[in-house]
């Protein structure tokens, strides 16, 4: 057993609540802002306690100033978010973990070809080579479809790298063994890969669906219609800095709210962060 | 449980309503910029529109930001699938111009649709910027704006000014900010849009050549006049005036509209569109026209417009065009763009809607809405004040705004500053030039 | 770098990449080819003329003394920010594996800054430390500092750096945790028992079994100082104070999509693909041969 030190983990603990209390402030004072009037937001400095705004606020901003602005209603776009998120989410990974057993795992010709040719795509967002993209998507007709927002999002190779990273911490002798066993490529895959990568898939469905959350320059270039809209491009069809009034409360507890699922979803995987490998293994 | 009903209910709903709008109506496809309350209007115009008739459906899309929404409309017309109407900030004026295929000019639009096209029932100074130098009007006015003065009347009565007298001249602002800081404000004035207020605005109001060939009317190529003596004079007052906080510059867009809300400056030059905001906070503020030099000759001419106007995409088809012709003649009518210069601060476009507006009292009743209107329609502009035509404006104005903040920050003088953005700004126009000409 | 043992097979590992090369070619390949393509004309933004310059905008480009400011400005940057996000991330994510009581609770709010969309999280810094807005900022002046990010270029860079690292530190708070995880608690009680301190132990073997994560974090905090952070720096200063924030990818983006100049702005995009290709093969080449894989 690990000694623990009484004064070790309280520094810890004071560490992590100054951490927190650095990376957390931004979003508290955007509740703080959420539960104010738009009047208290523009004259700052704000009070760092919440308002009296809040039942106000978030109803309005539930049942009618998303709508209202966006032509939309909440359920649909939190409908069309989720889809895009999960969809990203899951497509990466699958396609990742199958590319990246093949690279680690196997001996084939042009093995090093495609190597590279996945981890090259590890640079380059969408931004930069937007106008040919955008072309690529209208020739196959993907434009206003879930198809055109997910899949060329799926292309990098941040998730292939990550299970690449992992699959050559796993011991050779544990490969053996399976091998011995008579186990083939398939079953070593399903039964012992895929159980120790559990820690990494959790960690990066939830990075991946947070990516697929947040986006916002895709979404808006390949969708012409409002009903395919995400909350993201909702919430900016609300923000003016220039010659419109903005309901900055409203804003602000559309941002709050649109930050609850993915923070669900951290909080639902969270089990599976406790459980490391090696307990797995016991 | 319950969520996952009304999910479906939400999906189901818009389902059908995509089904219903598959119906016989030619769809027309707007894209545009517009956010927070100025979208609600645009999507209002839009239900507006399609209930009065059968025939057509307008479909607006936002695209975000003005210059994603272009880069939208462009990427969209290279790979020939064009919305029919697209929204185009002010600056973005000089590139679509340029664009000769890509666009059908709205007079053509208008005239194919049997719309009687006048153009003396627009106002002059908003329609002859989106015209050619032979007056054909290439798209159509929507949301124009004219930068006016606003200031706050209780730092006037602090600093002993008189409250009911806006400043109307530059050495009056500069004066009266000097007087409001001393009186212990945070700050005199500031402004937002330097280049568009300070460079665009400063030459037309003052009658001043902002570039050679007529601003860029007549060529590609037109060389910056903006390191002349009275835009040097000038800047060099903006800069010692920031040395001493009377001035507090508040960037490149309009976030300096910010620091008049919370009341940290006193005076603001701020586009006639923040009036939306403006009006909705607690300062008690009052309304001047845009300042100027009173040696300039000719002072005060006329502004030019910001904002931004629609275009129409060529390569549709003529049942379409009728389309978007009946369409633009909806937006002219009378009530709708009165409507729409009383809820925003945008100007009406029509000189009826004007009119309208005046003899409903509206001006009475909210003195100092009709001052963006009349700096735009005063004169017949001339030569320096018809319109700003660079091919590549926004890059231009990035050029100038990064010498201009050096210049703030005290790293050069107003001389140095504007001598460098012209001779940048002429550079970059050029090689831009390059990629147009044929 | 490589395993020892492999499956045999040629069809199947065929079959496993097939989806990403797929994907990657339609979406990436064809793609970078048009850009370099367009980087060799001349063109008008709607593609209505074209002209032929060969290397001219390459010329154009380098010869620039913006660019060469941009690459500057990029190195300082991206270098800040990877330093900053990982030194945070490993630091919370190690005193995170040393605590019992309370670490869900930490954990989610420490990931609760990634859940905020770039495109919004430029808005959330404008509204603490812009000079108009921002509540820290009126904090900040009325303890004397001379707070000005609009014009002071050094507090502009500070800004962007701390709001681009805030983005990233939860990401590779997470990949730490789970890389912590992945260690058998088995070695650690070993070297404990062996007399080992808490210090001693994180730095002999917690960080370097850690060191394959560690890798991949390195990578991908590159990448994402490069390229992913122009959303954050395009809300919060626009490349300003006189061009003091504007790296090569801001540069790319507002040539392209806001000064319309499609092939010079192509030309950067090449240019920095030969950077970060060169960047990702020293990176496999030279410092992974430091990575400690089992």
């Amino acid at each position: 057993m690990i000694e623990r030190r009484p004064v070790g983990t309280l520094l810890a603990h004071l560490s992590l609540v100054l951490g927190i209390v650095v990376v957390a402030f931004p979003i508290y004072y955007t509740f703080v802002a959420s539960t104010r009037t738009t009047v208290e937001i523009l004259s700052p400095p704000l009070p760092l306690l919440p308002g009296d705004h809040f039942l106000e606020n978030y109803a309005g901003a539930l049942f009618g100033g998303v709508g209202r602005i966006g032509g939309v209603d909440v359920m649909r776009l939190l409908f069309n978010t989720t889809v895009v998120a999960l969809a990203i989410a899951a497509g990466k990974i699958v396609i990742s973990i199958l590319s990246a057993y093949a690279i680690v795992f196997f001996r084939f010709p042009l093995r090093m070809v495609f190597f590279w040719m996945i981890f090259l795509t590890l640079m380059l967002p969408v931004e930069v080579r937007i106008l040919p993209t955008y072309k690529v998507m209208v020739d196959l007709g993907l434009i206003d479809t879930y198809t055109g927002l997910t899949l060329p999002l799926m292309a990098s190779a941040t998730a292939t790298f990550l299970f690449r990273q992992f699959f050559l911490t796993i011991p050779d002798e544990l490969v053996e063994a399976a091998r011995i066993d008579g186990a083939g490529p398939w079953r070593f895959f399903r039964d012992i890969l895929l159980p120790l990568s559990k820690t990494n898939i959790a960690a990066l469905f939830v990075i991946l669906f947070i990516y697929g959350w947040t986006q916002y320059l895709w979404p808006l270039l390949v969708t012409n219609r409002n009903e395919m809209n995400t909350i993201v491009i909702a919430l900016s069809k609300m923000i003016s800095f220039a010659d419109a009034a903005t309901e900055w409360n409203l804003v602000m507890a559309t941002t709050i709210l649109a930050m609850l699922p993915p923070v669900a979803v951290v909080v639902l995987m969270q089990k599976w962060f406790v459980k490391g490998l090696v307990e797995s293994e016991k | 449980m319950f969520r996952f009903k009304a999910l479906l209910a939400g999906t189901a709903m818009a389902l059908v309503a995509s089904a219903g709008s598959a119906r016989a109506a030619t769809e027309l496809q707007w894209w545009h910029a517009m956010e927070g309350g100025n979208n609600e209007v645009v999507e209002q115009l839009a239900r507006e529109f399609n209930e009065s008739q059968s025939d057509y459906k307008v479909v607006p899309v936002y695209k975000g930001k003005y210059p994603e929404t272009l880069q939208a409309g462009i990427a969209a017309f290279r790979a020939r699938q064009a919305p029919h109407i697209i929204q185009v900030f002010d600056v973005g004026t000089g590139v679509m111009m340029a664009a000769k295929g890509a666009v059908k000019p709205v007079a053509e639009v208008l005239r194919e649709a049997g719309a009687t096209f006048d153009k003396s029932q627009y106002l002059a100074g908003i329609v002859g910027y989106y015209s050619t130098t032979d007056g054909e009007m290439l798209s159509f006015p929507y949301n124009s704006s004219s930068p006016i003065l606003y200031y706050n009347k209780e730092a006037f009565r602090k600093a002993g000014l008189d409250e009911n007298t806006p400043p109307r001249t530059w050495p009056e602002v500069f004066e009266a900010a000097r007087a409001i800081k001393a009186s212990g404000w945070a700050c005199g004035y500031t402004t937002t849009w330097p280049t568009w207020i300070h460079l665009e605005n400063f030459s037309a109001w003052n009658n001043r050549p902002y570039a050679s060939d007529a601003n860029g009317l007549n060529s590609l190529t037109p060389k910056l006049a903006i390191n002349s003596p009275i835009n040097v004079r000038h800047f060099q007052t903006l800069a010692d005036l920031q040395k001493d906080g009377s001035f507090s510059y508040g960037g490149r867009t309009s976030e300096a509209k910010l620091k008049f809300l919370n009341g940290e400056c006193a005076i603001l030059t701020e586009s006639s569109g923040g009036l939306a905001d403006i009006s909705k906070s607690t300062i008690d503020y009052g309304i001047g026209q845009l300042p100027y030099y009173p040696d300039a000759e000719g002072a005060p001419q006329n502004t030019i417009p910001g904002g931004a106007s629609l275009w129409v995409f060529a390569g549709k088809t003529a049942g379409e065009y009728k389309g978007v012709g009946r369409f633009f003649q909806f937006l002219s009518q009378t009530p709708i763009q009165a409507r729409l210069h009383q809820v925003s601060g945008y100007l009406p476009v029509t000189m009826e809607a004007y009119q309208a507006t005046k003899d409903q009292g509206f001006y009475d009743k909210n003195p100092g809405r009709e001052t963006p209107i009349l700096q735009m329609m005063g004169k017949e502009p001339t030569e320096n004040s018809r319109g700003v035509r660079l091919v590549n404006l926004p890059q231009v104005r990035d050029i100038q705004n990064e010498e201009i903040e050096a210049m703030l920050a005290g790293r050069q003088d107003a001389k140095t500053a504007l001598d460098k953005a012209a001779e940048r700004a002429n550079a970059a126009v050029e090689q831009a030039a390059r990629a147009v000409a044929k | 770098m490589h395993r020892r043992v492999l499956f045999p097979g040629t069809l199947l590992p065929l079959l496993l990449v097939a989806p990403q090369i797929a994907i990657t070619s339609v979406f990436f390949f064809w793609p970078a080819y048009r850009a370099l393509e367009s980087s060799l004309y001349r063109e008008d933004p709607f593609g209505l003329s074209s002209t032929f310059v060969g290397l001219e905008n390459f010329r154009e480009v380098l010869s620039s003394p913006g660019y060469l400011h941009s690459l500057g400005v990029t190195a300082v940057f991206s270098l800040s920010v990877a330093l900053l996000a990982l030194t945070a991330g490993l630091v919370f994510a190690a005193m995170a594996d040393r605590v019992l009581r309370g670490r869900t609770v930490y954990r989610t709010l420490l990931i609760w800054p990634y859940a905020v969309a770039p495109a919004l999280a430029g808005m959330l810094w404008l509204f603490l430390f812009s000079p108009a807005m921002g509540t820290l900022a009126i904090w900040l002046r009325r303890a004397g500092v001379p707070w000005d990010p609009l014009l002071n270029g050094d507090q502009a860079m500070l800004l962007v750096v701390v709001a681009a690292s805030w983005k990233q530190v939860s990401y590779n708070f997470l990949f730490f945790v789970a890389g912590m995880q992945a260690i058998p608690r088995s070695l650690i009680e070993a070297a404990a028992i062996d007399g080992a301190g808490p210090a001693r132990r994180f730095f002999t073997i917690i960080f370097p079994l850690l060191s394959p994560t560690t890798f991949f974090l390195l990578v991908v905090n590159t990448v994402y100082a490069f390229f992913d952070t122009f959303g954050i720096i395009h809300a919060v200063t626009g490349g300003g104070p006189a061009r003091a924030t504007e790296t090569l990818v801001y540069k790319v983006y507002n040539d392209g999509f806001v000064g319309l100049d499609l092939g010079g702005s192509s030309a950067q995009s090449v240019i920095l693909m030969a950077i970060v290709v060169a960047l990702t093969v020293i990176q496999f080449r030279y410092v992974e041969r430091k990575v400690h894989y089992a």
